[in-house]
């Protein structure tokens, strides 16, 4: 039996987390859709915390709600007037964007309850930083440098492709 | 024998046909004349010490102590390997296996013929040096090409000659085929020259089709390409050195014969296969039927016509026969499809060449009737026998006479098409009406052109008296109808080769066009005449009875000037008869302008317009190609490939197209709609799964 | 009450579920490139939440989840960068107008 503050802790997580996803792509104003991304992200840093990866929580929340999210709002700023709002969608595109995630949503869940019920939470053990770090740089097995030196080549790539891609002629 | 000079006799040429062909375009047009034209002179050289020892060195590799010609293979490598040698456990080659090898083969007739190429291709390119230039000495466009070509029909046909095995000679005789057509076609510009070259590969490749399934059934019986498998035994003691032997060939008959099939329709597989191969021969030393290509591959330059449709490559049928021989021998009835092929085709040709007007075309059929005589001489030959004259027949005269006729042909009629050329040359028309009258104007081509023609009418003691007498000779030995039969096609060699003398020569005055007189060529055309005219005076004393005979034991006695002495002088006098009445006749109505001819000629119209127009054969072979075969086998086939086989690969393609027109609305450019259906074609994908897990 | 591994995989597979109906109705191509954001942090999720529970030992699950989000925030800066020249070029963001590849 988990302490009630845990549990409170959980339900506004997962809350947040459903919400928050299900208003960024049903609002009409696009700002508002990031801003409801921003929140949802957010909420995935705290899943990210309670199970005890602070340095993934913290990436998340610096690299995707600081960087990306910004990256959107600069980037909507660019291409739409504040307060517009999008055009009521056709029913049938709602229709059929709902059929499909209805059925997703189904079919998953029947497969999640039916397989990945009753897996109990193991004993919380947060990641040494350091374990991380000669994890990242090593290279024997189940360590990661050469990932992460492509990982590396591929954003300096993204970031010279960006510039290419965006800058005026 | 080292392999050296063998090896060059054929490097030679082919490296005059890279090197001219090749960097001809970077150096001047009379270099390539005298590089090809040196180059031919060592190959000549070499060739001749080459035959010269194997002639009179008496080295035991190529005369037994017995004094029988052998067979000596200096060298041959594996080209292609079919299949593997039975190898036993003690690592000794127990049966070899199939395999295609090249090599070199010298014997008596692969000498003679070195002999024979060398100089008539050596005399051809001295005389084209001259005949490839106008009249100022510059020289023709194509000049370096036309060398090229030369020196690579040189080679060709000098690794003809020399082939240790069939497939050898298959393979060169292919070749001389195909410089054959280049030759013909060198002018390419002009239609007819196109057309000739087509016509003459096109018929030649017919007859090879024969040639190659005769071959392919004899290996597939005896299991070897190789001649001296085939037609030789080992000498004892020494490595490479063979002696033909009937054995031999009777052991292959044997085979044959002992096979599970060895009928077929009616005749023995072995007569099939050798008739076969005699068809490739008849295609290339145009026999009936398949002569027609020859008249009109005159096209060509008349050095040409010279080396190759008239001294070498024509022979190649004859040579293929005499190489078989001993296998030919086994079976008489393939022997007696060969003499009636050559004596239909001798008198046909013989017939032909009186009643055309182009001088070569004359020349071409007078090659015709002289190769038929060849081919009727091996036909006629058997193992000895006492002929209807009561004299005893000397086993294989017929097949010695052939070659010795090769060899003197060869000479003769090198001559005659070069003298032919000079006055084409000098006149700048191929038609005797063109010329008349020319003995004054041109005294070296007249009178080395006289040589030729008492050489090829038969007229002692000229070369072509001898060989013609031998045929003619084994021809009694034989059967009297066709030696009578051969002895009048001789009457009418005479007849027709002093016709077109006259006809040039005499007949009346020349008219000279304005300043233009025709005078004798220049030396480098005029000296290849000399010597071929001393040639053919002298030819005929070569002891060939003593050098080339089909089993390599002589057949006269040892000594040089042996052919006097061993003369049938019975038959001689008859042919000496014969030919000069020819000659008396030929004189009668040609030598002076007068009205007999053109009286002869209305008396039997019929006859002249059959002979004049080659008795109708190439319409003959238009009918069959265009009427039979175009209109009612090819027309159907075209139309059937082009209605139902292409119909149906073109209606895949309008359903094809038809069918992407009709789904291309799914490529909307949406991604949305793409991601819908994807995903649900996933979500379907995913219960499938599980449907058929749980 | 105890916290199973469903308890994080349903929020996350909601999560799928809303990114998938946004990228299939919004027309804005940032609206779009925002569901697919949503999409692949329930990826992340999920990966986190394996690793956790079935192999608690090891990372590979942490690792993935940090690879995946620095390959996310370069994949949004290039579309990003292209649809804003898109954007320069038709004055349009509507993922609809955009269809000249099609055919």
């Amino acid at each position: 039996m988990e302490s009630v503050g845990s549990i409170i802790a959980y339900v506004v997580i997962a809350l947040s987390i459903i919400i928050f996803s299900v208003l960024a792509v049903t609002t009409r104003k696009i700002l508002r859709a990031a801003t409801y991304l921003l929140f949802a992200l957010f909420a995935t840093a705290a899943i990210y915390f309670s199970l005890d990866y602070e340095f993934l929580g913290a990436v998340q929340i610096a690299v995707y709600a600081g960087g990306i999210v910004v990256l959107f709002v600069f980037s909507i700023l660019l291409t739409s007037h504040p307060g517009d709002n999008s055009a009521r969608l056709a029913s049938k595109k709602r229709v059929s964007g709902l059929i499909a995630a209805i059925a997703m949503l189904l079919v998953s869940g029947y497969v999640l309850i039916s397989r990945c019920i009753g897996v109990a939470e193991p004993a919380m053990q947060s990641i040494d930083m350091q374990k991380v770090g000669a994890t990242l740089m090593g290279t024997g097995h189940g360590e990661y440098l050469l990932p992460f030196e492509a990982i590396s080549v591929l954003l300096l790539a993204c970031i010279i492709g960006g510039i290419v891609v965006a800058r005026k002629r | 024998m080292e392999s050296t000079m063998p090896v060059l006799i054929l490097a030679i040429p082919l490296f005059t046909f890279l090197l001219l062909g090749l960097l001809g375009k970077f150096m001047q047009r009379g270099m390539a004349g005298v590089i090809g034209t040196s180059a031919m002179g060592i190959t000549l050289v070499l060739s001749y010490i080459t035959a010269f020892t194997y002639f009179f060195s008496g080295n035991p590799l190529f005369i037994s102590a017995g004094g029988d010609r052998l067979q000596a293979v200096i060298f041959n490598t594996v080209w292609l390997q079919f299949t593997p040698d039975q190898i036993d456990a003690a690592g000794q080659i127990v049966k070899h296996g199939l395999a295609i090898k090249l090599g070199f083969l010298l014997d008596s007739i692969s000498a003679m013929m070195l002999v024979v190429i060398t100089t008539i291709s050596f005399m051809v390119h001295l005389y084209s040096n001259g005949y490839m230039r106008d009249h100022h000495g510059v020289c023709e466009k194509g000049f370096q090409r036309f060398f090229a070509y030369l020196s690579l029909f040189s080679f060709s046909m000098l690794g003809l000659v020399v082939a240790t095995n069939i497939f050898q000679m298959y393979i060169f005789w292919e070749l001389v085929g195909a410089s054959s057509y280049l030759l013909i076609g060198f002018y390419y510009t002009k239609p007819s020259a196109v057309s000739a070259s087509k016509k003459a590969f096109i018929v030649t490749r017919f007859a090879d089709l024969g040639f190659l399934i005769g071959i392919l059934i004899l290996s597939y019986y005896t299991g070897t390409f190789n001649f001296t498998e085939l037609t030789s035994v080992p000498v004892e003691g020494l490595n490479d050195v063979y002696a033909v032997s009937a054995g031999t060939a009777e052991h292959i008959r044997s085979i044959f014969a002992d096979s599970k099939a060895p009928l077929f329709m009616g005749a023995s597989v072995m007569t099939w296969a050798l008739v076969l191969i005699f068809m490739g021969g008849m295609g290339k030393s145009a026999m009936m039927p398949l002569h027609i290509w020859l008249p009109d591959a005159m096209e060509g330059p008349t050095p040409v016509s010279a080396l190759i449709h008239a001294a070498t490559m024509v022979v190649a049928g004859v040579y293929l026969v005499a190489r078989l021989f001993p296998l030919f021998l086994m079976q008489t009835s393939a022997l007696d499809i060969v003499t009636v092929v050559g004596a239909v085709t001798a008198l046909y040709a013989a017939m032909v060449a009186c009643a055309q007007i182009d001088i070569k075309r004359v020349l071409a059929f007078s090659t015709i009737s002289q190769i038929a005589f060849m081919m009727v001489s091996l036909g006629v030959t058997r193992i000895a026998h006492t002929d209807a004259l009561g004299h005893e027949v000397h086993e294989g005269l017929g097949y010695m006479a052939s070659m010795f006729h090769l060899f003197t042909h060869a000479m003769f009629k090198a001559l005659l098409f070069l003298g032919a050329g000079a006055l084409i040359h000098a006149i700048g028309s191929n038609d005797y009406t063109a010329m008349h009258g020319l003995r004054k104007y041109m005294p070296v081509t007249h009178w080395t052109f006289l040589i030729g023609c008492l050489a090829i009418a038969g007229i002692i003691p000229f070369a072509g008296f001898f060989s013609k007498d031998e045929i003619l000779t084994a021809c009694f030995g034989h059967s009297t109808v066709w030696a009578i039969w051969m002895t009048l096609v001789a009457g009418l060699t005479a007849f027709y080769m002093f016709r077109l003398y006259f006809l040039i020569f005499w007949w009346k005055e020349h008219k000279v066009h304005g300043e233009h007189v025709p005078h004798d060529q220049p030396w480098t055309m005029t000296l290849p005449l000399i010597i071929l005219a001393a040639i053919s005076c002298v030819a005929g004393f070569v002891p060939f009875g003593n050098l080339v005979t089909w089993n390599g034991h002589p057949i006269t006695g040892a000594g040089f000037f042996t052919n006097l002495d061993n003369l049938n002088w019975n038959v001689a006098v008859i042919s000496l008869c014969v030919a000069i009445i020819g000659i008396l006749v030929a004189m009668k109505m040609y030598r002076k302008e007068n009205p007999l001819p053109e009286k002869m000629r209305s008396a039997l119209p019929r006859l002249w317009d059959w002979c004049h127009h080659r008795f109708y054969w190439d319409e003959l072979y238009m009918f069959i190609t265009h009427k039979i075969i175009f209109d009612r086998v090819c027309k159907p086939i075209a139309w059937f490939d082009r209605h139902v086989i292409d119909g149906t690969m073109d209606s895949f393609a309008t359903m094809t197209n038809r069918l992407s027109v009709a789904i291309k609305g799914l490529q909307s450019g949406r991604i949305q709609n793409y991601v819908w259906v994807y995903l649900l074609g996933a979500l379907v994908l995913a219960v499938v799964t599980m449907l058929c897990v749980l | 009450m105890e916290k199973t591994m469903l308890c994080y995989l349903i929020p996350s597979l909601i999560m799928f579920c809303c990114g998938v109906y946004g990228f299939i109705t919004r027309k804005n191509m940032i609206a779009i490139l925002i569901s697919l954001e949503l999409m692949l942090n329930s990826v992340d999720i999920n990966f986190v939440v394996f690793n956790r529970f079935l192999f608690p030992g090891s990372m590979e699950g942490m690792f993935f989840t940090l690879f995946a989000i620095a390959i996310a925030a370069a994949e949004t800066a290039l579309a990003i960068a292209i649809i804003i020249n898109v954007f320069r070029s038709v004055k349009n963001v509507d993922v609809e107008e955009v269809s000249k590849m099609k055919f």
